[in-house]
């Protein structure tokens, strides 16, 4: 990939936000994740990139225990965020997924109006005092979703009748909506135009500042321009983790060296 | 030829054609199936479609207009002093057909011979006494020109019956030959074999569609004769129902239509927050195994025929209301076991797996990743159901409820043994009352004459309900069907 452009960026030694040992997944007896050990950082943005089927989603559901909603999948080892195991009987799955925001990998807009998508977790956190709080909630999210301009005048019509790009930012400001500490994006990017996609990438930079964001992607430049750090996954192992300068100049793996070359994926 | 064999026949045949039409287009190909248009089967099918189609028409055709015209050629046979009325001539026909079928079975059991049978006369042999030995009893002796129709009749029909065979022979002979000689491997037998299932699959949707039709047009002219006798307007918005079967009847259907109503709205009542909750916990909360045992059981409430629900509403649950809210109870409310809200409660009961299932797969029909959109905001799986679940799940929802009270409008044994008789304009839910199902059965099953307007108000009462309910179908229908857009 000679043309790719590395765009540098200032990795600060933050302090880790979530921390996971030993993470096995497994959906009944598909072992989809083996043995995975990650420290993601405080207002850091970290790129999982990885071959279809390689377990990115499977780990990042993990992350805020989406995967708890399926009947078939077990999660071993300990995932610790802040210090604290999320997976301990004394935390509420509610809360943490409060804090840890997640974007899904297929765009998945509420059949209600494009406000109340967005009001949706505002509303139940209650987190505007007053209707007019809760206006500029919602536009504030739209904005940073990069969908405002299309949206504004039919904030009454359904989520549903979006494009597929436009829906993915809608559930981009759904997610932003909520002030999560960390943010979880699974592909956020796939449906949409490059306009939107580098829209997309200044909030994540944005939103770096105050959170750390977790970000899956199948294109190297996007994870290149956006991320300080880069977990490679290889078949369910995370085969590399480094600073993303590091990974795309100089990987430390050979199966590393040749996904983002393009030889396997 | 026996009917059964000829019919075996038919389908040997056809199976004969099947085998080698598909041996022919494989052999016109050198074996070689990519040569051919469609797979071998096709052919093979078609030759079998284009055997049995003709044959089993004719067949089909033929025993429906067979005894119409045999009927026509024997009933000029009668005398026309023998009978008055067309009624009677009815009566005289099916005394010759009984003595045709007792002939038959005569000569079956060899107490007659063929020729016999073809020549005996009332004068010489006691018909009765030799028919009645071989257990055909009849009422009365047989007329000389009973017995001589009777003996046209079976020769026709021999004659008919022979004559059939050969035609249906015939029809599905010239079919397989047809479709024989025409199967040569470009014969593009797979879409003549998909007109054919295209076909078979409108005639039976026209099937129950012209029942409908029929259903619908006997009650339109039925009621249209109940209005020639009694004003609609009366029936419309009469409040008092008192039929008479002497006259003088008042037949409003206001008080039977209060009380269908009344108990559709106790039953709805009950129904729907429970079959709703208990959908919503089977299909949200409850783990693999729990719905594995919850879910059949509810649908087994849903098996119980309506009359043991009518039994129990009878015999347990108006005695027990009558404990609480009768004279024993010291409220006084409840005259008789019989009520409104006995027979809402049981109708409600009734209904529950009626909504629950249909509610529980409306609710499963709501996408997976919907949930967890809400469940990774931070939403309590409460918060999920209710805000993004129910919403999205109502219009069908709404659906479910409104065939359920098409259901519960139409439902007769529990009002029968649960509501009582009494047609009453009362809001007291404890007292007897009627609905117009009930008034149906009783106004067909009495001695009425039926053409009086006491008995063809049924008709009346039951075009109404049908409207009604059928307003109600269509309405959710539609319901149903927006909710459905909204995913795909
Ligand atoms: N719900 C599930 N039930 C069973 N197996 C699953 C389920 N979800 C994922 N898997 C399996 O887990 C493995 C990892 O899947 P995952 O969705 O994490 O891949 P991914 O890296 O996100 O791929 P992609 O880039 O295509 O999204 C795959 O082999 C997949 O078949
Ligand atoms: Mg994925």
């Amino acid at each position: 990939m000679n043309d790719m452009r590395i765009v540098r960026k200032d990795v600060d030694m933050n302090d880790t936000k979530i921390s996971a040992k030993g993470v096995q997944v497994f959906y009944g007896d598909t072992h989809a994740i083996k043995d995975v050990d990650v420290e993601i950082k405080d207002k850091t943005v970290t790129a999982f990139i990885g071959p279809s089927g390689c377990g990115k989603s499977t780990f990042l559901r993990c992350l805020n225990r989406m995967n708890d909603t399926i009947d078939v999948c077990r999660v071993e080892g300990k995932i610790l965020l802040d210090g604290e195991d999320i997976y301990d009987k004394r935390v509420d799955p509610v809360q943490l997924r409060a804090k840890v925001g997640m974007v899904f990998q297929r765009p998945n807009p509420f059949p209600k109006s494009i406000y109340d998508n967005i009001a949706y977790g505002p509303r139940i956190h209650g987190l505007a005092k007053n209707k007019a709080d809760l206006d500029d909630i919602v536009e504030k999210a739209l904005r940073r979703g990069a969908i405002w301009d299309e949206v504004k005048d039919r904030l009454d019509a359904p989520g549903t009748g979006l494009s597929g790009g436009q829906q993915q930012r809608l559930c981009i400001a759904r997610a932003v909506a909520t002030e999560p500490e960390v943010l979880l994006m699974d592909e956020p990017c796939s449906a949409l135009d490059p306009i939107a996609t580098l829209q997309v990438e200044e909030l994540i930079d944005e939103l770096r500042e105050n959170f750390s964001v977790v970000i899956v992607t199948h294109s190297m430049q996007q994870a290149a321009r956006v991320s300080q750090k880069t977990a490679f996954f290889h078949l369910g192992n995370l085969v590399e983790y480094g600073d993303t300068e590091q990974i795309f100049t100089n990987p430390q793996d050979e199966r590393t060296e040749s996904y983002i070359t393009g030889r396997i994926g | 030829m026996p009917l059964l064999w000829l019919f075996i026949l038919i389908l040997a045949l056809g199976l004969i054609g099947f085998i080698l039409g598909r041996a022919r287009a494989l052999k016109n190909a050198n074996g070689d199936i990519r040569l051919l248009h469609s797979l071998p089967t096709y052919y093979g099918s078609n030759v079998l479609l284009a055997i049995l189609i003709p044959g089993l028409a004719v067949m089909v055709i033929w025993l429906i207009l067979q005894p119409m015209v045999i009927q026509g050629q024997v009933s000029s046979m009668i005398p026309d002093t023998a009978y008055s009325d067309k009624g009677a001539l009815n009566l005289v026909m099916s005394d010759v057909r009984r003595v045709a079928e007792g002939l038959d079975i005569a000569v079956e059991q060899g107490t007659l011979s063929h020729d016999q049978a073809r020549d005996i006369r009332t004068e010489l042999t006691d018909i009765r006494a030799r028919l009645g030995a071989v257990g055909v009893a009849l009422g009365s002796n047989v007329e000389s020109y009973v017995l001589k129709a009777a003996q046209k009749y079976r020769t026709m029909n021999a004659v008919g019956n022979w004559m059939m065979t050969v035609a249906v022979l015939a029809a599905a002979l010239a079919g397989f030959a047809i479709s024989y000689m025409r199967t040569n491997k470009d014969m593009r037998a797979r879409n003549s074999v998909e007109k054919v299932i295209l076909g078979l699959l409108i005639a039976a949707a026209s099937i129950a569609i012209l029942t409908t039709l029929g259903i619908v047009l006997s009650l339109i002219f039925n009621t249209i004769e109940f209005f020639k006798l009694y004003p609609a307007l009366d029936f419309f918005f009469g409040t008092t129902w008192s039929p008479s079967f002497g006259g003088g009847s008042e037949l409003g259907i206001l008080p039977l239509f209060w009380g269908t109503f009344y108990v559709s709205i106790i039953a709805l009542l009950v129904a729907v927050p429970i079959g709703l909750f208990a959908a919503i916990y089977l299909s949200e909360y409850a783990g693999p195994k729990v719905r594995a045992i919850a879910k059949p059981l509810l649908e087994v409430l849903a098996g119980i025929p309506t009359i043991v629900y009518g039994l129990f509403a009878l015999l347990t649950v108006g005695p027990m209301l009558m404990t609480v809210f009768g004279e024993d109870g010291g409220l006084g409310w409840m005259q008789g076991g019989r009520s409104v809200m006995t027979a809402g409660l049981v109708m409600g009961v009734m209904l529950i797996p009626f909504v629950s299932s249909l509610s529980d797969d409306i609710i499963n029909a709501v996408p997976q990743a919907m949930r967890d959109g809400s469940l990774g905001l931070g939403a309590t799986k409460s918060e999920t159901v209710r805000q993004v679940v129910l919403p999205a799940a109502l219009p069908g929802i709404v659906g479910a409820i409104l065939l359920a009270a098409s259901r519960a409008i139409g439902e007769t044994m529990i009002v029968v043994l649960g509501a009582g008789a009494a047609a009453k304009l009362n809001l007291n839910p404890f007292e007897a009352m009627t609905t117009v199902t009930t008034r149906i059965v009783s106004q067909l099953t009495g001695d009425a004459d039926f053409a009086s307007a006491e008995a063809l108000v049924a008709f009346a009462l039951g075009m109404t309900l049908f409207v009604i309910t059928l307003c109600l179908n269509i309405f959710a229908l539609v319901i149903v069907r927006k909710y459905r857009e909204q995913y795909d």
